[in-house]
C-alpha cells in the first residue's frame, strides 16, 4: 500500500482517533466510580483533619458519619436552605462565580467528646490557580481549632508549602473575630515580628518566604469566606459574646 | 520471481544471527544516556522541566518514574506501528501516542494510587511537552525494533531522571536544608548562624547547577571534550 497517499493518511488518522478515543473513554468511564470515591473520601479526611482526627482514606467515611453531627447549607443571611445537600450538592468552584445571595455556604457541625466545632470550607485563588481548604472553629465560634489547605498548582517549595503541617499549625489558636465582634480573618503576614506565632490575639500568622502571593491568597480566602458565615456565627449573640470576652 | 525466491533463504540466514537480548549493543542503549549521551547535560533537551520540578527530591523522583513508564511504553507503541505510520503525519501520531499514554497513566493512578496522582497532576503537561520523549520517538523508535526501542526509551528516561534527582538533591539540601522532606541540616547549624540559601529554590539556580554538573562531567569524561 502507498503510505504517502492522501487516502491512506486520512484513513490512518481516522482509525487512530477512533481507537485512542475508545481506549481513553473506556478507561475513564470504568475508573470513574473509584476516582470519585477517592475524591469524596479525601474531602471527609480533610474535614476530619481540621478537628484533629487523623485517619486514612479507608476509615474516613465511618469516622465522618460518627463525628459530623450536622451538615448545613447556609444562605448569605445565615438562614439554612434545606433543599441543598451541603456535602455533594455544593461545588465551591462553581458557587464562587455566583452572586453572593444566590450562593449556598456549606457548614459542618462536629461533636467530639463534648466539644462542638464549626467547620467551614474555603476556596480562593493563589498565584497560579485555585487554593482551597477547611478551617474548624471552636465552640466560641472564633478560635481556630485547626486548618487544612490544598492547592492546584502553586510553586513547589514555595507556595505549595501551604499544605505542610507546620504552616497549617500556625493557625491553631488564632482568632478570626476581634473582641468587639468584628470580622478580622487571619492575615498571613511578613511583618508581624512574631515568627513563632506565640501571639494568638493578633489575627496574624507568619508568612512563607517567597510565597507572598499564595500567602495573600490564603488571607483573602479566609476573610472572604468568613464574611458569608458571619451572620450565622454571630446570630446567637450571647454565646459568641461570652466566648469573646473571656 | 524465481530469482527472488532463491535469494530469500540467504537473507533469512543472515538475519538469523540474532543478537541476544542484552548484547553489548543493547546494553549501550540503556547505559549511554546515563553519561556519554545524557539527554540533559549532553543533548541539552528537557531543560524546561528540569528547572521546574527540581526544587524538591520527591516530585523529581515521581517525575522520573512516570517519564520512564511513558517513554518505554510510547517508544514500544511507535516502534510497533513504525511501518504503518504515514510519513506526513508522523509527528501528530507520536504526539497522540504520548498524550494518550500520559492520560492513561494519570487515570489509573487516580483510581488506584490517589496520593501519587495528586503529586503528579501538575507534571502531566510537562511530560507531554518533554522534548526528550518526542525526540526519541522521532530519532529512534521510528527506525528500530520493539525491544531496542523499549531499551532506548527506558535508558533515556533514566538518564533524564538521574539528572533531575541529582539537581534536586543539591537544590533541596542547600535551599531548604532537607532531603526528601526530612530535615538534614541540624538545628544547631542554624543556631550558629547558618541560613538556607533561598536562591537555590528559584529556577535560575537549577540552570547554574546543571551548568556545574556539565562542567564536572566534561572534566571527567574525555569523550565529551570537543576537538578544535
Amino acid at each position: 500500500m502507498n503510505r504517502d497517499s492522501n487516502a491512506y493518511t486520512f484513513g490512518f488518522a481516522a482509525a487512530m482517533v477512533v481507537v485512542v478515543a475508545s481506549v481513553l473513554a473506556f478507561t475513564a468511564s470504568s475508573l470513574k466510580d473509584l476516582q470519585q470515591d477517592n475524591v469524596r473520601k479525601e474531602k471527609m479526611q480533610n474535614i476530619l483533619a481540621t478537628i484533629g482526627i487523623e485517619t486514612d482514606r479507608e476509615g474516613a467515611e465511618v469516622l465522618f458519619n460518627k463525628y459530623i453531627v450536622s451538615q448545613l447549607a447556609l444562605r448569605n443571611d445565615g438562614t439554612v436552605d434545606e433543599s441543598v445537600d451541603p456535602f455533594s450538592g455544593i461545588k465551591l468552584a462553581l458557587e464562587l462565580k455566583k452572586n453572593e445571595n444566590e450562593q449556598r455556604f456549606p457548614l459542618y457541625l462536629a461533636d467530639v467528646e463534648e466539644d462542638s466545632y464549626y467547620i467551614i470550607p474555603l476556596r480562593g485563588s493563589g498565584l497560579w490557580d485555585a487554593i482551597w481548604g477547611y478551617i474548624a472553629l471552636e465552640s466560641d465560634r472564633t478560635t481556630i481549632k485547626g486548618a487544612v489547605f490544598d492547592h492546584k498548582a502553586e510553586t513547589a517549595g514555595l507556595g505549595a508549602e501551604i499544605t505542610q503541617q507546620w504552616f497549617m499549625n500556625r493557625f491553631v489558636g488564632e482568632k478570626v473575630f476581634a473582641a468587639d465582634g468584628s470580622l478580622k480573618g487571619i492575615l498571613v503576614s511578613k511583618t508581624n515580628n512574631d515568627p513563632k506565632d506565640l501571639d494568638k490575639d493578633d489575627h496574624e500568622v507568619d508568612a512563607i518566604s517567597g510565597a507572598t502571593i499564595t500567602g495573600d491568597g490564603v488571607s483573602d480566602m479566609i476573610y472572604e469566606r468568613l464574611t458569608h458565615y458571619q451572620s450565622y456565627l454571630t446570630k446567637n449573640e450571647t454565646t459568641a459574646a461570652v466566648a469573646v470576652n473571656e | 520471481m524465481s530469482n527472488k525466491k532463491t535469494n530469500k533463504p540467504l537473507v533469512l540466514f543472515v538475519a538469523k544471527e540474532k543478537e541476544s537480548l542484552f548484547s553489548k549493543k543493547n546494553r549501550a542503549l540503556l547505559t549511554d544516556p546515563l553519561d556519554d549521551n545524557n539527554p540533559i547535560t549532553v543533548q541539552v533537551l528537557g531543560i524546561c522541566s528540569a528547572l521546574a520540578i527540581t526544587v524538591q527530591l520527591e516530585p523529581a523522583v515521581v517525575m522520573t518514574i512516570s517519564v520512564i513508564a511513558v517513554m518505554g511504553a510510547s517508544n514500544m507503541i511507535v516502534s510497533l506501528l513504525r511501518n504503518l505510520i504515514p510519513n506526513r503525519i508522523r509527528i501528530i501520531v507520536q504526539l497522540v501516542v504520548v498524550a494518550s499514554m500520559v492520560i492513561l497513566v494519570d487515570q489509573i493512578l487516580r483510581a488506584y494510587a490517589y496520593d501519587v496522582s495528586k503529586q503528579l497532576s501538575i507534571f502531566i503537561g510537562l511530560i507531554i511537552t518533554n522534548c526528550i520523549v518526542m525526540g526519541r520517538l522521532e530519532a529512534f523508535a521510528l527506525g528500530n525494533g520493539v525491544w531496542k526501542s523499549l531499551l532506548d526509551g527506558v535508558g533515556n528516561a533514566a538518564g533524564y531522571g538521574f539528572m533531575l534527582i541529582l539537581v534536586a538533591f543539591f537544590r533541596e539540601l542547600f535551599g531548604s536544608g532537607k532531603l526528601y522532606g526530612f530535615q538534614i541540616i541540624p538545628e544547631s547549624f542554624y543556631e550558629m548562624g547558618y541560613v538556607n540559601n533561598g536562591f537555590m529554590l528559584l529556577s535560575p539556580m537549577a540552570l547554574v547547577t546543571v551548568g556545574v554538573i556539565i562542567w564536572l562531567q566534561r572534566a571527567r569524561n574525555r569523550k565529551l571534550i570537543e576537538k578544535g
